[in-house]
């Protein structure tokens, strides 16, 4: 409960960020910024997965340090914009939960990072 | 002003973050930091203990009771990681850690004798340091880098103990099974998931 009004105040936190740098001429470098990847905990799973093959859910939730439901909940809004593919199987009698990172999403990464690093640029320059 | 640097370190943060998370995830190990810490402070103790023996027989004997022991705390202590990923503790890490070492303990085992029949009683314990320093790197060349780093550093000091003084023998052994496992258990404990 508490790590999931983290998360939102975390969202909220960032998009004042944004409005800011926005009212700060920073204009050409905010508004392409991808939400999706923005929040801190999707943020993370596509960086955990950036760096694996694939991670079971039992993987990340211990990477992330995060509960099942903030897990799956953010897991979900990954998948659904098409940055992560999700597959299920048993292992013996324990049902798993595999992730990996799909071609959309390592780009969307990828995009991400030549963002923050503009925006860096940016404002050094200023 | 202000909201230019905000938003500038907000970035780097951001870039740190995907960094970091990005470093914890590359390969998740399976060997638990805190298991490792574990056996830093027993064989601390076993070194205390072991200064304090009256002949080397019995040293011997205190440091493989030290041995027993820290088996079954890495044992339990991977296990119980493996558990908290719904994990098999012999299907992967475990396996691994058992097939590198088995072969240099065995080896050290051999050696210990041969050693202690001809009276070469100061050579064994940088012999056991070298020996278990290729272990560690040998299970640890699939594991996060902080393993083969600590197998490194067992077998610098394992051939720094062959060429020193026999005083400095507890030294060597309190540093390398104690120190070390404490500094490399909490590095592990602290950037790849306990």
């Amino acid at each position: 409960m508490a790590k999931q009004s983290t998360a939102k105040q975390e969202q909220k936190h960032d998009a004042a960020v944004e409005t800011r740098a926005v009212g700060t001429k920073q204009k050409s470098a905010a508004p392409n910024l991808d939400r999706i990847i923005h929040e801190r905990l999707r943020l993370g799973i596509i960086s955990a997965l950036a760096a694996n093959e694939s991670l079971t859910f039992s993987e990340l939730k211990h990477l992330m340090n995060t509960t099942d439901g903030n897990l799956s909940v953010h897991a979900r809004k990954l998948e659904e914009a098409g940055y992560i593919s999700c597959s299920k199987y048993f292992e013996g009698r324990l049902p798993k939960t595999e992730y990996k990172l799909t071609a959309g999403g390592r780009s969307a990464l990828e995009n991400y990072l030549s963002h923050m690093e503009s925006l860096i640029k940016q404002m050094r320059n200023m | 002003m202000e909201p230019v640097r905000f938003v500038s370190d907000r970035a780097m943060d951001n870039l740190r973050y995907i960094r970091e998370t990005m470093e914890r995830a590359t390969p998740f190990t399976g060997i638990s930091g805190r298991g490792e810490m574990a056996i830093g402070v027993t064989a601390l103790a076993a070194s205390v203990i072991a200064a304090r023996q009256p002949s080397f027989k019995l040293w011997v004997y205190t440091w493989l009771a030290e041995g027993f022991i820290s088996s079954l705390i890495a044992g339990w202590s991977m296990d119980r990681k493996a558990r908290a990923t719904q994990t098999s503790l012999f299907s992967g890490s475990g396996r691994k850690a058992l097939f590198s070492l088995a072969p240099s303990v065995i080896a050290g085992g051999l050696l210990t004798l041969v050693l202690a029949r001809a009276g070469q009683f100061t050579t064994i314990p940088g012999m056991w340091l070298l020996l278990y320093g290729t272990g560690v790197i040998t299970g640890g060349m699939f594991s996060v880098r902080a393993v083969p780093v600590m197998g490194l550093c067992f077998m610098a000091l394992g051939a720094l103990a062959l060429f020193s003084p026999p005083v400095w023998t507890n030294w060597f052994m309190a540093v390398g099974f104690g120190g070390l496992h404490l500094f490399f258990g909490a590095i592990i404990v602290r950037r790849y998931g306990g």
